[in-house]
């Protein structure tokens, strides 16, 4: 009896620190994060002029929304974007996060290597590649030539804009998607692989055998945040594209709609609508992974 | 005990907080008798003279203490919204034609009316009808006129030298333009008589006006870009770089910043406005090798011309100062230090000849003289909104993708959509 009053006080004084210990991050994610994706959801159904003021206009966002070319078109370059980019970082991160696992003369210096672009601010990222890219005196065009061939401009015909773009972000994400794989790999404990190896698995079969399945809950979790984030692609966009060049409307991600809609046509009220489109779009595919997971993640 | 902790450590993320939001405007002690006013501004060449005119102000009220504080255009207008929603705005900022109509049927700026009718400082008189109305609702007057602005035909003099044609000058008309351009440009060099940028205030709105078209209706309420007169303009325009080729295409320009064509000699013509004046001065290769004329003239002539405002938030905490600071910046004193420190051409009536006297190297008075017949940027309540929809559709005109009728008719309906 004396023992179960013991273990509630015991109970009560942890749950009391502990709710001390989570209050400044709790504190945190409220007021910066929750509170105002309430407020964008409430704006969502208001018409407003900016300063803050607002009048209440029901549907009325949604229903532009709905016969809005732009934002069916946005939501397609949206989805192209992630579709192209998604699978090229989950695929090299991890072929990148295999190699850099092997005990090599001088492994942190290409590990750093790597890691490099995350390191570098996407807004230098995107004018260096805007350089690169650019049909004149771009440096790929130049490669190009060098083979007799005649290179395209890259970002400004509709066609290409959309890969351009998805090749930056790809080669801007694959560092910090393989810093986390590797860390997933280093877990795999050893004795795995040597008595796969006695048992004559070559490196392919242990691969697929003991790596993949071994690292699924890391990879999962690379998967869902590569999708959000690609989901949300907005800057490089920003950055690359001028609002001048022909292609922004086969280009521009519903992030960027939101932008232009928001602070450049100071439509507020719009804005936050089309971002609650991508909030359930981003909703859709992350519980599905999550359902899907079970079928393919090793706990 | 152990509440103390949890209370201290509530007080302290508390004041944490609270410390975040704290107004630092707050801190100019009116006790000690010295306020502290803010103005802001967007333009980094124009620093200068606007210090030199707060410094000026400030010897005569040594009481109140003037802050020049800068902010790049691209982010001046997010955190002027920002500062308008939390009540937290400069006491004095530069207004823009754009953007003042929100600003003011909002009630975010305060009323200078009986401030300027009294003043014996100075008056609206003194300044450019067209430029006091754009900061004018419903008779009541919102800012205080601060420049001018005139676009202008800059010309690389040694690229006209190379193809011995003699440089513009006033007698120019859009034929000889268009002959001087197909022969200034050498397409395996890499260079172009002229670069035909989608930009309306230094581009084809000009054109527009020359050849007597429309962009708004008279009452502002609609567009009328689907006058024949104007897509006669824009067609011209998107000819320049389709059928002439004597301008690099929409991509090109769209892929590089435009005005880097003439700053490198790969370009023997460019539009430009005079407030870009203070970054040519700055440039060798230009000084060297570029000068500045009037507009060449198509069935008239015509050159878009704008103005800037001073305006006072609603919401400043230190009014009777604020007022006389706009007061004196609408001085003839403050625009004369403007002109000498020839950022901007100053609004106030005859100080525009001092700008002139006080710029070498360029024959600047080209923009002054278009004074006479410039027309005034067209504007209205929705005027960015109706800017975002024309440069998009343009971009399809200038691709050589959508004729000049079916782009016009898009626009129109567009923008009437926007302004109903």
């Amino acid at each position: 009896m004396e023992k179960k009053i013991n273990r509630r006080k015991y109970n009560q004084e942890e749950i009391l620190w502990g709710a001390i210990l989570i209050a400044p991050t709790l504190m945190g994610l409220i007021i910066l994060n929750i509170k105002p994706a309430i407020e964008t959801l409430i704006l969502s159904f208001q018409e407003s002029s900016g300063f803050g003021k607002t009048v209440w206009a029901g549907l009325k966002n949604y229903k532009k929304l709905i016969g809005d070319p732009e934002v069916t078109q946005a939501v397609i370059n949206t989805l192209v974007y992630t579709l192209i980019a998604v699978p090229f970082i989950i695929v090299l991160s991890l072929v990148a996060a295999v190699l850099m696992n092997q005990k090599v003369k001088g492994i942190s210096f290409y590990r750093t290597l790597y890691f490099l672009p995350v390191v570098a601010t996407p807004a230098a990222v995107a004018m260096v590649w805007r350089w690169l890219y650019n049909s004149d005196y771009g440096i790929i065009n130049y490669l190009f030539s060098l083979v007799g061939l005649k290179g395209a401009s890259w970002l400004t015909n509709p066609h290409t804009s959309i890969l351009a773009i998805a090749i930056v972000g790809i080669w801007s994400t694959v560092g910090y998607n393989m810093v986390l794989l590797l860390s997933g790999l280093q877990e795999i404990p050893k004795d795995y692989y040597e008595s796969a190896e006695i048992d004559g698995a070559g490196a392919i079969k242990q691969f697929f055998s003991i790596t993949l399945p071994l690292v699924s809950p890391t990879l999962f979790f690379v998967m869902v945040t590569t999708i959000i984030n690609s989901l949300q692609v907005f800057d490089l966009i920003f950055m690359m594209i001028d609002k001048t060049n022909a292609a922004l409307p086969k280009t521009q991600s519903l992030v960027y709609l939101f932008y232009k809609q928001s602070f450049i046509m100071n439509d507020k009220g719009y804005g936050s609508a089309i971002v609650m489109v991508l909030l359930v779009i981003i909703m859709l595919i992350t519980v599905l992974q999550v359902k899907v997971q079970k079928k393919w993640v090793n706990y | 005990m152990k509440k103390i902790i949890v209370l201290s450590l509530l007080v302290i993320s508390g004041v944490f907080i609270v410390g975040c939001g704290e107004n630092k405007g707050d801190e100019d002690g009116r006790n000690e008798g010295k306020q502290t006013i803010t103005y802001a501004i967007w333009d980094t060449n124009q620093e200068k003279g606007m210090k030199e005119m707060a410094n000026s102000f400030e010897k005569e009220n040594p009481d109140i203490k003037v802050n020049v504080e800068v902010t790049p255009w691209d982010q001046y207008w997010t955190k002027l919204d920002a500062a308008a929603t939390g009540e937290s705005l400069p006491d004095v900022f530069w207004m823009h034609s754009n953007e003042s109509y929100r600003y003011m049927s909002n009630g975010i700026l305060m009323d200078l009316t009986e401030t300027l009718k009294t003043s014996k400082k100075t008056s609206l008189d003194n300044f450019p009808k067209n430029i006091s109305e754009l900061y004018a609702l419903d008779g009541k007057q919102y800012a205080m006129p601060k420049d001018i602005d005139t676009i202008g035909l800059w010309y690389n003099k040694t690229l006209f030298d190379n193809a011995s044609i003699s440089y513009p000058d006033e007698t120019w008309t859009l034929e000889i333009f268009l002959a001087a351009a197909k022969k200034l440009t050498d397409e395996e060099k890499g260079i172009y008589g002229f670069t035909a940028v989608n930009n309306g205030h230094e581009g084809y709105w000009n054109f527009i006006f020359q050849n007597e078209g429309k962009i708004m209706s008279a009452d502002r309420k609609t567009s009328a870009f689907t006058d024949p007169k104007t897509v006669e303009a824009i067609q011209f325009y998107a000819d320049l770089i389709n059928k002439y080729k004597v301008s690099p295409s929409a991509d090109q320009l769209a892929e590089n910043k435009p005005v880097s064509f003439i700053q490198s000699g790969r370009s023997a013509m460019g539009f430009f406005g005079s407030w870009m004046l203070a970054d040519f001065k700055e440039n060798d290769y230009m000084k060297e090798n570029t000068d500045v004329a009037v507009l060449p003239q198509g069935i008239k002539r015509a050159s878009v011309y704008n103005g800037l405002g001073n305006a006072v938030a609603a919401t400043t905490k230190h009014k009777e100062a604020a007022l006389k600071f706009i007061e004196y910046l609408g001085s003839k004193e403050a625009n004369l230090i403007s002109a000498k420190t020839g950022a901007a051409i100053p609004a106030y009536e005859g100080t525009a000849d001092e700008w002139v006297k006080n710029t070498e190297n360029y024959n600047v008075k080209a923009y002054v003289d278009m004074l006479d017949y410039a027309v005034i940027r067209p504007f209205s309540n929705e005027t960015i909104k109706v800017e975002t929809v024309e440069t998009e559709k343009i971009a399809d005109l200038l691709s050589g993708k959508k004729s000049a009728e079916n782009v016009a008719k898009t626009i129109q309906t567009e923008v009437d959509d926007i302004l109903k």
